[in-house]
């Protein structure tokens, strides 16, 4: 199909499975953390600001080794999580996906703890003397409020997913059809004499698709734009 | 017959709120300068502040008591509280805005009601529409048809007409008036308006420096017009 050969269609569908589950697994996370920086005072909060923008100013290189020395089979959580809950990571795809949710974490907590640090908290209130309980009050007027930065979000979160390459190939190496990812294939094949007019092809769809996400994000701004404006 | 018995006190800051007063059926006014602590107790009646020390209670039910450890939370008051800048949901339709409080509170859909409370505040040709697309006095006039759809035991409106021009502050009254006439709902009303509160209010409680000073009819109203100018 499209002059593909099997194994760039699994690099494609590979990035794009990471990319998709590793910005939807981080987004209750993203959430929850900008919430938490948006609106908590507590001691440590520095600490917390700092560790999650860490991978934003941490080389990929040395964020990858870190997950590898914590989540790969010997790493103190790694161990615990495929002891008890047969969750594994090293070298497997889910790996990817978790290198590349931490990679695009700060990414994605930015933009939603700044759209709730402009929320008019007065609506809360409001929200809550007409019935509506905390819970309540989060899902039917912050989270809505919120939702242009939980778009924009999403979109960084996932464009890094989909490009990220330094800590995924630290964490869970190159394996054709289980971690290579376009970014990877792309290397590989730049690395072997005859590989370039397979890396661009590679590279051309690299580029479709990231013009798709931002379409699409845009696309999706904007609707959520208009319920305010009223149109 | 009181049905709110408020007897508060509250430091924020070097201000100190200290006050004592009972509401009955009515409209009962909270008048007094800006500054007089005026909104700080009907956020406390509503539970968005927490006394320092004291009691609130509606009817045999005990809002605050801070000896008793009793402090029912905003959404379980039944209070209904019409703001000064009305707050009308931006990401909601005005149907869905008038329409939150029943959601919330789990009531079944009343049409009836729904109907009623519409043509009351006139406000039937905007349901479709977007809180920003109304005037100031539209937006006010769903604010409180907002809260009296949540069926409110007792109604608090917040300087309901200080964020309007001359216009439609005269264009929101008779409805206020038809409020009180018409609903039987109980209001605390505050305002620093003598003119306007001489028209809707039943009681006035005069507040100054955080202090109930005088509580008594509307011959409080008369040598206080400097509050404020209409």
């Amino acid at each position: 199909m499209l002059g593909l050969s099997p194994a760039e269609w699994t690099a494609i569908e590979l990035s794009l499975r990471i990319a998709i589950v590793a910005t939807a697994c981080a987004l209750p996370f993203g959430i929850a953390i900008g919430w938490v920086l948006a609106r908590k005072e507590f001691w440590g909060k520095t600490v917390l600001d700092g560790i999650v923008y860490l991978p934003l100013v941490l080389p990929p290189v040395v964020t990858g080794y870190l997950l590898l020395i914590s989540f790969g089979r010997r790493g103190p959580i790694g161990a615990f999580l495929a002891d008890y809950f047969g969750i594994v990571f090293s070298f497997r795809w889910t790996g990817a996906a978790l290198s590349c949710g931490v990679m695009g974490f700060p990414l994605m907590v930015r933009p939603i703890r700044l759209a709730l640090e402009a929320i008019d908290r007065r609506l809360e209130d409001a929200a809550a003397t007409l019935g509506a309980n905390r819970a309540l009050v989060f899902l039917t007027v912050t989270l809505p409020l919120a939702l242009p930065g939980v778009i924009a979000g999403v979109v960084l979160c996932f464009a890094r997913a989909l490009g990220e390459f330094g800590a995924t190939i630290t964490f869970v190496s190159n394996i054709p059809g289980e971690t290579q990812t376009i970014s990877a294939a792309i290397y590989t094949l730049l690395q072997v004499p005859d590989g370039d007019a397979a890396a661009a092809r590679l590279v051309l769809i690299a580029i479709v698709i990231a013009f798709a996400a931002l379409i699409a994000s845009e696309w999706f701004a904007r609707r959520a734009g208009m319920r305010f404006r009223g149109e | 017959m009181i049905v709110l018995a408020v007897d508060v006190e509250k430091r924020l800051g070097t201000f100190v709120l200290a006050a004592r007063f009972e509401a009955a059926a009515g409209v009962t006014a909270l008048f007094g300068p800006s500054g007089s602590g005026k909104t700080t107790i009907v956020n406390m009646i509503a539970g968005l502040l927490t006394p320092d020390r004291g009691t609130i209670r509606f009817g045999d039910v005990v809002l605050f008591d801070n000896a008793a450890g009793i402090n029912v939370p905003p959404h379980r008051r039944g209070i209904g509280y019409v703001f000064q800048e009305g707050r009308l949901f931006p990401h909601l339709s005005v149907r869905q805005n008038l329409d939150y409080g029943r959601r919330m509170s789990g009531h079944p859909h009343d049409a009836a009601q729904f109907e009623r409370v519409v043509a009351l505040l006139d406000i039937g040709s905007l349901l479709d529409r977007r809180p920003r697309l109304l005037s100031g006095g539209e937006r006010q006039r769903v604010a409180i048809g907002r809260a009296l759809l949540m069926r409110p035991r007792l109604l608090l409106l917040d300087e309901p007409l200080a964020s309007l021009d001359s216009r439609h502050k005269r264009e929101i009254l008779p409805y206020l008036m038809r409020l009180r006439d018409d609903s039987g709902v109980p209001m605390v009303y505050v305002s620093h308006t003598a003119a306007e509160l001489r028209r809707i209010a039943t009681k006035v409680v005069r507040l100054e420096a955080g202090s109930v000073v005088a509580i008594g009819g509307l011959e409080l109203l008369n040598d206080a017009d400097a509050y404020g100018p209409e």
